[in-house]
């Protein structure tokens, strides 16, 4: 399916060219690095060298004596205004400057604050700094060990244990397996890897000292929670601050998070006086910004001797890095993990997730993964193929199986979640079609016969987004609404204020695309105003695929909240009361009499003027609306991934990718299809080559893009969609969110279609190849250390 | 040391350090921002401008190497031909959707130019091949290459 | 970003004006051609030249020819040829398809329109394509000084990673190949991705009498093949029958003097594997171009 843009602009959903387009292409973008402000400073970061040290002495002294340097912060300069710790996104402090120790390679050790970029980077060569090296705990299987050397001592811990947390039901779990006709097992690692948007990330801080008031300009998903997070760590009152988000390239989780980089531009902006700016470079940003998965998984499936799946058991190690910063809502330190029953009608399920600190870069958030639901589907879709390869089964067909079915929805999990909709043997039946599974069987079988290594890779998700209902799931103890706020002008043009925030998803375009569903005004005569704190209300922001799902349906409510109000304005003008109107194509008209009519356009004029109103009913029209949504939505998708394995090398070659994704209504299709695009590109680099990988020292190996490789044009096919739609019936407009679908669902298919190939029953990610050559081997590699 | 580089057309003389890389004296000497950065190993292609025609990466060729030649960046695509109307492959990169977050997006507009002035008909795979050195974390590449393909099949009308 | 530490600059107007200026400023100067390998290392700030000597502007560096004289003809490649002119020369793929089977897979295309084939050469990156393309081929480097030229066998230019024989007054100015009718030549590379630098790579240029091998040159890059070379694959195959068994025990051998070293490309015993699966695919493919088989 082709989907491209329209010639004109649909009144409501459809495909269109995107309003912002017109900026990007001519190189108008507004990001981050492009803003100069009056008298800005730039800074630079000097990063430990070592995984673990204790600090013996920060000698500054060389550094301040630069011409062009104006300051050199230190973790001794942030503890004399109470800032070296700042607290994370999952109730741990993290330091902001290390005063101690450093505690993975690449942590902020100083802050150079200098007249220009350059300066600021020479400044980092001239300041000294002795370490004490200290054993580093590197590889999370050991950091249990009693021996273990103990990294957080500055919360008086005396191992590296962070967490344990359950889910699922372990008894009636425990009978289901002793019990099953047939169990298969296997050890799974979803390496780290790392988000990796073009842009970086980075912050410019402007402190006006007349007024007290503090801009934040910043690469930021979530510019609320940031002011929220600064008024709480610096003690800056709220309405003292303003967050603004530009033009972000690129988010995909890793601008979620506030880094300490950000935090030292704002002590920076204090100490001079004058804006600071401090721009990661790409080997800071690999190095010491949110990573993503680290989980070393055991998992077990159960099922019956004809193939009806029972039950999962799961036992997690999660790498959480040197300060437990994951970004997920707060009662949840496994994120979202525990959707991992997957799209199965399950017996039951339980899993036993334990976090540990490592000296490796803190996060565990990001990469378009909906709060760990990657790794979640990844585990189910990998136990069902290794299942299916023990029992000689088509894993297509077991999974056809034991989907649930239709009639099932609201369909309850074996681990508590409610399922909205779905119809996931049509979803699945559509993928199979596409892809031709019968004859592609038929090709490999003869391929086969003549030495070739042809494979086949079936993965099917359920995805679980837009966090989140406030009684189950907050961060930081806010609660995961959103708010919006649409005013009609006068003469029927609109804006619309949105508490998320775009990082390319095309909020400009599909978020007026709902009011003008709603409303009939043009998606060209309604301005979407998001990313500055102070022009739009509050609300949680853009992760986790949650805009469609929370945001626009708060966009939805608002606009019908304004319709209602337009419909009072116009019973005024039309002199019948409001239940005698009726709406349509942008107008409300008398029921029985289409020709006694007003134009919305014409309404909002009304509404301004000397029209008399009916009693109690104010003039204008506009609306605000908080959504507070009641579950979240569930879309779905079925992947088929077919690869070629060159059997001398092997090299894998992705020869073609089917995707069916079911997200409920689209808005836009043009860009949905874009967003689902990207995150197969996501899968394939996370299948085949993405790795964050340490030496036995702490050493990171995959910092540069000369070792953290992502997929370009000639690895990735021409991706072929699919769709099927069923609408999530709580939602306003039927939408699901697809934002991190594709990264979810895409990694099983090619994992699995790689192995299938190679007749392989397990071989971790990245699936390089030396990886594959030596699964073949019987010998496959641990890809999250280094290679020996 | 002082150069002269012709950017867009247009003359520029500064007086720049020999360190200073070409894409910061487009962004910082001229306010040309349209020409991004996105990492420090000349691997992610977000830096691409045209030098004497051919693409560059931007942040390994220093401003000093640039004196004397000409460089098109993003912001010299539109209207070349003398209107205000945008490069085809501008056009066919929005048609297409060819473009999400917009930061790579400079880059890959300018090599596909560069592409279809030397191959004004270049099959899926030459486009491929042609944008290889640059990533795109959004598109999947697809609609890169759909734009480049009904820039190329517009040509016959409009002329670049 | 990162950026580079302050450095001198001089722009050389001619190649004695270049080997003045490395005169004048001694060991701590750096000839400045692509600088897709040097720029980057000095933003990393690995390197630290005092001065760049920016040799661009040497056009006489940047022609490819085919000379002819009493001894044969040679395809004479200047050191500023950049890889995309390479890949682009009709005259470099007819006698030596293994050029444009390297270049297509040498960095990305829009590195290849910068760096250039001397560059590449005197980085003397132990996992650098072309020092394996120009072993195979018998190349010689010409190496301008302050006391004139003088001729290097490309076997004899690499003294160990990231060193040359070049002297720090020196310039590569010329690589020529030997041109002999007959032969065929192919280039076989394994990569993590598109533009990644080699896991492993081997090239093979052969000439045929009949039915046996009548000259063979090997080059294997990043498999810790001394030199980039193969001598001893060679020497079994001279005379040897062309044939499948050949360039399996050739393959073979290559494999067994080679020295690779594990690194996130991939363990040892994989890159032992690919140095021998790789010669024996390039030597297949440079027969099937000597009998005129393929392209």
């Amino acid at each position: 399916m082709t989907t491209h843009a329209a010639d004109t602009t649909p009144m409501g959903f459809g495909s269109m060219r995107r309003k912002e387009d017109a900026r990007f292409l001519r190189g108008k973008g507004r990001y981050l690095d492009d803003i100069v402000l009056p008298g800005m400073l730039h800074a630079a970061i000097l990063r430990s060298p070592h995984a673990h040290a204790r600090i013996v002495s920060v000698d500054t002294s060389a550094a301040e004596a630069h011409p062009k340097v104006t300051a050199v912060i230190t973790g001794e300069t942030l503890t004399g205004l109470g800032l070296a710790w700042m607290p994370t996104l999952s109730h741990d402090v993290q330091a902001v400057l290390a005063t101690d120790k450093v505690r993975f390679q690449g942590q902020e050790v100083a802050f150079v604050v200098a007249e220009d970029r350059y300066a600021a980077r020479d400044a980092l060569a001239l300041i000294e700094v002795e370490y004490e090296p200290l054993p580093a705990v590197v590889d999370a299987t050991r950091a249990l060990d009693p021996d273990a050397p103990v990294i957080r001592d500055d919360l008086h811990k005396t191992d590296n244990h962070i967490f344990d947390w359950e889910a699922g039901d372990a008894a009636a779990t425990d009978e289901v397996f002793a019990t099953a006709d047939v169990v298969a097992e296997c050890d799974l690692l979803y390496p780290r890897c790392h988000p990796a948007p073009m842009e970086t990330c980075g912050s410019i801080a402007s402190m006006d000292p007349v007024s007290g008031k503090l801009t934040v300009y910043t690469t930021t998903q979530a510019p609320h929670a940031h002011r929220t997070v600064y008024a709480l760590v610096a003690g800056i009152p709220e309405h003292k601050i303003q967050v603004i988000a530009p033009d972000i390239g690129g988010g995909f989780g890793n601008k979620v998070g506030i880094y300490p980089g950000y935090v030292c531009a704002v002590v920076g902006s204090i100490v001079t006086g004058r804006p600071v700016k401090w721009v990661e470079d790409r080997s800071e940003n690999l190095m010491s910004t949110s990573f993503a998965r680290d989980y070393h998984m055991h998992g077990e499936i159960a099922a019956t001797k004809d193939g009806t799946l029972l039950g999962v058991r799961v036992k997690v190690l999660a790498d959480h890095g040197a300060f437990n910063n994951t970004a997920q809502p707060s009662k949840m330190p496994a994120g979202l993990f525990h959707v991992f029953s997957g799209s199965y009608d399950l017996k039951a399920a339980h899993c036993a997730v334990t976090g540990v600190y490592t000296d490796k870069c803190p996060g565990g958030v990001a990469y378009a993964c909906s709060f760990r639901i990657t790794e979640a589907v990844y585990l189910i879709e990998r136990l069902v193929d290794v299942l299916a390869r023990d029992q000689g089964w088509d894993p297509a067909e077991l999974r056809m199986r034991n989907l649930v079915r239709p009639e099932q929805f609201p369909y309850r999990t074996a681990l508590g979640w409610e399922y909205d909709s779905g119809n996931y043997p049509q979803t699945l039946r559509k993928a199979l079609d596409l892809a031709g599974y019968a004859e592609l069987r038929r090709e490999q079988a003869e391929r086969r016969a003549r030495g070739e290594l042809m494979g086949i890779g079936v993965s099917f998700f359920t995805e679980a987004v837009g966090a989140g209902p406030r009684k189950h799931m907050d961060i930081l103890g806010l609660g995961m609404a959103d708010g919006a706020e649409l005013r009609v002008h006068p003469t029927g043009k609109a804006v619309l204020r949105l508490s998320c925030m775009t990082q390319g998803q095309g909020h400009q375009t599909t978020f007026a695309q709902i009011v003008a569903e709603e409303l009939g005004i043009s998606p060209d005569d309604i301005e979407v105003v998001q990313g500055d704190t102070d022009q739009t209300p509050f609300g949680l922001g853009t992760y986790g695929s949650r805009s469609t799902p929370v945001s626009g349906a708060a966009t939805a409510m608002v606009a019908r909240k304004v319709r209602e109000r337009a419909r009072i304005v116009a019973s005024a003008m039309l002199e019948v009361a409001p239940s005698d109107l009726e709406f349509a194509k942008g107008r409300f008209h008398v029921k029985g009499d289409p020709a006694a009519s007003a134009t919305m356009a014409e309404i909002a004029m009304a509404a301004h003027s000397d029209l008399e109103l009916p009693e109690g009913v104010e003039g204008h029209l506009d609306a605000t609306c908080v959504y507070n949504p009641p579950n979240l939505t569930y879309p779905c998708g079925a992947y088929v991934c077919v690869v070629d394995v060159d059997p001398g090398t092997g090299q894998v070659a992705v020869r073609r990718f089917v995707a069916v994704d079911d997200c409920g209504v689209r808005i836009n299709p043009m860009i949905v299809e874009g967003q689902i695009h990207g995150g197969l590109a996501d899968g394939i680099g996370m299948a085949l080559m993405e790795v964050l990988a340490f030496d036995a020292d702490g050493n990171h190996l995959g910092a540069s893009f000369m070792d953290y490789l992502l997929p370009t044009a000639l690895e990735c096919p021409s991706w072929e969609l699919g769709e099927t739609v069923t609408p999530s019936p709580h939602h306003p407009i039927g939408a699901k969110g697809v934002g991190e679908s594709a990264t979810v669902g895409s990694p099983p298919a090619v994992v699995n279609a790689v192995l299938d190939a190679i007749g392989v029953r397990d071989a971790d990610m990245p699936l390089t190849p030396a990886q594959v050559w030596r699964s073949m081997q019987g010998r496959p590699l641990r890809t999250d250390v280094a290679v020996t | 040391m002082q150069i002269t580089v012709t950017v867009n057309g247009a003359e520029y003389t500064r007086d720049v350090e020999p360190r200073l890389l070409l894409v910061h004296f487009l962004r910082d000497e001229l306010g040309l921002t349209g020409t991004h950065w996105g990492c420090d190993t000349s691997n992610c292609g977000v830096c691409v401008v045209l030098l004497d025609g051919l693409p560059a990466k931007s942040c390994t060729v220093l401003a000093v190497m640039a004196d004397g030649h000409e460089v098109r960046t993003v912001e010299g695509l539109a209207g070349t031909d003398g209107s205000d109307g945008l490069d085809p492959v501008q056009r066919a990169f929005s048609d297409m959707h060819g473009l999400q977050c917009g930061f790579c997006t400079p880059g890959m507009l300018l090599t596909s130019r560069a592409l279809l002035d030397r191959n004004p008909d270049p099959s899926e795979a030459e486009i491929r091949e042609a944008i290889s050195g640059q990533v795109c974390r959004c598109t999947g590449y697809e609609n890169i290459v759909r734009a480049v393909r009904a820039a190329a099949e517009r040509a016959g009308t409009v002329t670049s | 970003m990162q950026v580079p530490a302050q450095f001198e600059y001089e722009r050389a107007t001619s190649v004695d004006h270049a080997v003045a200026l490395l005169q004048r400023y001694g060991p701590e100067s750096r000839l400045l051609a692509g600088g897709h390998s040097l720029i980057p290392m000095m933003k990393l700030r690995i390197a630290n030249p005092e001065t760049l000597i920016d040799i661009n502007g040497l056009d006489e560096l940047g022609t490819i020819r085919l000379d002819r004289d009493e001894h044969g003809a040679q395809l004479c490649l200047g050191a500023l040829v950049r890889h995309a002119e390479l890949l682009a020369s009709a005259v470099a793929g007819e006698h030596f398809p293994m050029f444009h089977d390297a270049e297509r897979v040498i960095a990305d295309p829009v590195v290849r329109n910068r760096g250039t084939i001397g560059g590449s050469l005197c980085q003397a990156d132990p996992n650098e394509d072309l020092s394996a393309v120009f072993t195979a081929l018998r190349a010689v480097a010409v190496v301008q000084g302050p006391d004139g030229r003088r001729l290097v066998p490309v076997r004899e230019f690499h003294v160990g990673p990231y060193q040359t024989v070049v002297e720090d007054s020196e310039i590569l100015v010329e690589v020529r190949v030997p041109v002999r009718p007959g032969g065929g030549s192919a280039y076989t590379k394994v990569e993590r991705r598109a533009g990644d630098w080699a896991v492993a790579a081997a090239g093979a240029a052969l000439w045929l009498d009949g039915g046996r091998v009548a000259e063979v040159g090997l080059g294997l890059t990043a498999v810790g093949a001394d030199r980039f070379g193969a001598p001893r694959a060679e020497e079994f195959l001279r005379g040897a029958p062309a044939t499948e068994e050949s360039f399996a025990e050739a393959g073979r051998i290559a494999a067994e003097h080679c020295r690779p070293v594990a690194d996130q490309r991939g363990p040892e015993d994989y890159k032992r594997h690919l140095a021998g699966e790789l010669t024996v695919r390039s030597l297949r493919r440079a027969a099937a171009r000597a009998r005129g088989l393929e392209a």
